[in-house]
Parts: C-alpha cells; structure tokens; sequence
C-alpha cells in the first residue's frame, strides 16, 4: 500500500473527533423542545409550501457541463505529466482532442447555456 | 563472546527516538503519530485563530474595536482573544435542536461530510524541509513523497466538500437551505474547472505533482512568476471554492439568510463553521506550495527544518490574512456575475495558459 496507513489513521481520528465531542456536549446541554423552536425558519413567517420543490434546470445543465470538462480534465493530467516523453505525437494528439472540446464550448457558449439571467 | 550491539553512547541519539523507546512505539509509529497530529491539529488551530483574525481584522478595517469584552477569569482581555474560547464553549453548551421536518440522517452526516474533507485536505503538503536525524530522514509531510498521489489528492478531497453542503442543503429541508446548497455546489463544481486547469499548468512545467517535486522545481524562482496568470486563476478559484465573500452566495446574509448553515445550532453549526475556515488555511497552504515556493525562503538554499517550517507558517498565515483583507474590501458578486466569470473568463484564462505553458515547454525542447 506504499504508505497509505497515515491516512487512515487521520481518517478515523477525524471521524472520531466530531462523534466525541458531541457525546461530551450531551452530558452538559440542554434538551428543552417546544414547537416554535421545532418549526422551519422562514423568518418567523408561519412556513406556506414545502421547500423541496422545483429549482432552476440551470444547476443541472451546470452539473452536466461540469462532467464533460471535468473528463476532459482527467485526460489532460496523465499527459501534463508525460508531457516530454509524449513529443510531437502527444502534443497532436492533445491538439485534436482540445480542439473538439472547445468546438463542443463555442457551441454551448453560442447556445446560451452559460448564460445566467 | 564479544557481542555485536552497537554501543548505545557511539552516537548521538535524536530526541524523537528518546521519546518513542519512552513510549515503546517504533520510531517510525511515533513520527507517524506526531505528524498525524499535526497535520489535524494544526489546521484546525489555525483555523480557530483565524476565527477570531477575523473578526479582529474586519474591526480594523472598519475603523471599529471588534470583540474585546471576553477576558480569562473576568481580568485578561488579550485583544479580544479568549473570544474564541468563550465562542467554542458557547457553541458547546448549546442545546442540540433536530428539526422534526429535517431529513435526521442526513442532519446529523452533514457537519461529519464537511469535518472530515476539511480535516484531511492537509495529508500531502509539505510543511518543512525533509531532515536527518541519526541515519533516518524524516519528511515533513504526512505521506512520504513519492506516495502516487502527489497534488491530485489535496484536489480530489476538497471536492468531496461538495457533499456536505448538500447533504446539510438537502436534509434541512428548509428553502432558505437548499437554495444555498444549489447556488454552492453550481459554484464550487464551476470553479473546480478553472482550477484544475491552472493546477495543471504547473504539473506541465514540473513535469510531475508530488509536492515535493513541485517544491523542488522552485529551487531557482518561484512558480507565481512564469505562471502569473496561473496564480490569478487559482487563488480567485480558491474563493469560490471556499465559499468566501466575493463569491459568498452559499450564505449570503442578506439574502438567504445563512444559506445551507440555516437550520444548524450548538456543535454541528460550530463544526461546519470550522471546516470553512480550515479549507481557508488547506487553501492558502496550497497556494503556497503550488506558486510559492512552500517552505522555501528567498536566498537561502536550505533552509533546514526549523525555518523552512516558519517560512511555510509565515506564507499561509500571510494568504489567510489575504482571505480576510479581500472579504472586507469588495462587495458581494451578482450569481450571474459569478457564473460568467467562472465559464466565460476564468476557463478559457486557464486554458490559455495551460497551451502557452505547454507550447513554451515543447518550443524550449
């Protein structure tokens, strides 16, 4: 495993740590409920709809969009690395592979999607 | 019969192993431990300080004396600084409200899903020139360099925040939350493009991404120099990333109230508050080991452990206080203001710099 333990022993104190302290909280706080305390904040409106309703289709399009760069994104690092070794034949390949994606851009950015109004 | 036991008095022994035999751990269990601790422990004290740098820092901006009432035992004010203490023993002794409405699961995940991202960002970055000590060398870095994950990890985990804000978003069930978690994760997910790509820029002309690597390519001159554009993109991603006041729009007072944190009191408010700012601390550390230098100090060729561990504090500090300077000093984007910028500016920026840096490398062979 080359050395990973360190993380997993951050992993689990990290985890530890929040689960500790609030067992330790519970032993001092408090516990009073009533039912204004109980009720969705709105400002101290009395709540009208419910809140998970329908949003923007724009934060999907973002998600969407961020997938087909991340991707792109995952391909560049292999070839930042190797970059020298990969010579000309890399660098034309990159080319080719970067033109088509921002080909895929113009057009989405030509469409509208990035656009927030 | 002779035996063959090294003599224990032939050399000196280093202070770290003195400790581990006293503890009957292996020197190499110890060092693990120690730096486990320091590298949660740490940012999470600097995050504490800068809680309260904070609040100091907008006072002296705005002309203001800020929070100087907390004293230890009623006597010592220190600035304003057992603040802090008093907050946290506060938020301690707080009662623990579950909304009935909330999603309970996901409510009590929430502040665990942005701890432990927050708490493990920092495992990679190198905080101190490696050294000797008896026939060992010790790294100051929780993974040893050449670990296979290099930068890539620091990346991965601080998109993994993502989740937490929408799991609180989403399991408060509250709109002023859930607007928050959506404007949050639009933002961060656009802005990691952006990032990655600057990042990037500098693997290219490093030829590798283990932070050691990286640190020992800025020998000569920093990296914020051939890749200023680089370092521009990267630290105004690192605000959106964090959520941070240009580009605040998960919490944005004034208009969703607290965003995400709404529905959140006592320790899980405490908890989701201190992993901003630890991301603030993982994200100037950053900023430090990609653009300048890490624990490098001008002129100086080594360092060695003590300073390069002051000079790697004084430069994450000073980006802290930046994070600070920069809230009190520009105002609030509009959200389509910050979505043309991420998509339409930043992105093509840092590609643009990502083929200059590429196309230098292959013209210079």
């Amino acid at each position: 495993m080359r050395g990973y333990a360190p993380i997993l022993l951050l992993f689990l104190v990290a985890l530890a740590l929040p689960v500790i302290i609030w067992n330790l909280s519970r032993l001092l706080r408090p516990y009073a409920p009533s039912a204004a305390k109980a009720s969705t904040y709105e400002c101290g409106i009395t709540p009208a709809t419910e809140a998970r309703d329908q949003f923007s289709v724009r934060y999907y399009l973002v998600a969407v969009m961020f997938l087909v760069f991340d991707v792109e994104t995952v391909f560049l690092f292999p070839w930042a690395v190797q970059m020298k070794e990969l010579a000309l034949f890399g660098l034309i390949e990159i080319g080719i592979f970067l033109f088509l994606l921002l080909f895929g851009y113009g057009y989405i950015w030509s469409k509208g999607a990035l656009t927030w109004e | 019969m002779p035996t063959q036991r090294p003599r224990p008095w032939s050399r000196p022994i280093p202070p770290a192993t003195v400790i581990a035999r006293a503890l009957h751990l292996a020197p190499e269990t110890f060092w693990m431990v120690v730096k486990v601790l320091i590298v949660l422990l740490g940012p999470l004290s600097l995050a504490a300080l800068l809680t309260w740098v904070e609040r100091r820092g907008s006072a002296m901006l705005q002309d203001r004396i800020g929070p100087n009432r907390a004293a230890i035992l009623g006597r010592w004010r220190l600035l304003g600084f057992p603040q802090i203490v008093a907050d946290g023993l506060k938020a301690f002794l707080k009662e623990d409200l579950v909304p009935p409405h909330a999603n309970r699961v996901l409510f009590w995940l929430a502040p665990i899903l942005a701890f432990l991202p927050a708490a493990l960002g920092f495992a990679v970055i190198p905080f101190g020139q490696s050294f000797q000590s008896g026939d060992r060398t010790y790294h100051m870095s929780l993974l040893d360099p050449g670990n296979g994950m290099g930068m890539l990890y620091p990346m991965a985990i601080g998109a993994l925040a993502v989740y937490g804000v929408l799991a609180a978003a989403w399991g408060s069930n509250n709109k002023w939350s859930i607007l928050g978690g959506m404007r949050a994760s639009a933002q961060m997910v656009s802005y990691e493009l952006a990032m990655s790509l600057a990042v990037l820029a500098v693997f290219l002309t490093t030829g590798g991404y283990d932070p050691h690597e990286i640190i020992e390519s800025q020998r000569g001159l920093w990296n914020v120099v051939p890749q200023v554009v680089g370092f521009l993109v990267f630290f105004t991603c690192m605000f959106a990333e964090t959520g941070r006041l240009p580009f605040d729009f998960a919490e944005g007072e004034s208009e969703i109230v607290a965003g995400y944190l709404t529905e959140f009191g006592s320790m899980k408010f405490a908890l989701m508050y201190l992993s901003e700012y630890i991301h603030i601390v993982t994200a100037s550390a950053l900023v430090a080991t990609l653009y300048f230098g890490g624990w490098r100090v001008p002129f100086v060729a080594d360092p060695g452990p003590i300073l390069s561990v002051l000079a790697f504090l004084a430069k994450v500090v000073f980006f802290a206080w930046v994070f600070v300077w920069v809230r009190w000093t520009l105002p609030r984007f509009r959200y389509d203001q910050l979505m043309r910028l991420g998509w339409k500016v930043l992105l093509p920026l840092s590609l643009g710099n990502f083929l200059l840096q590429a196309f230098l490398i292959y013209r210079r062979g």
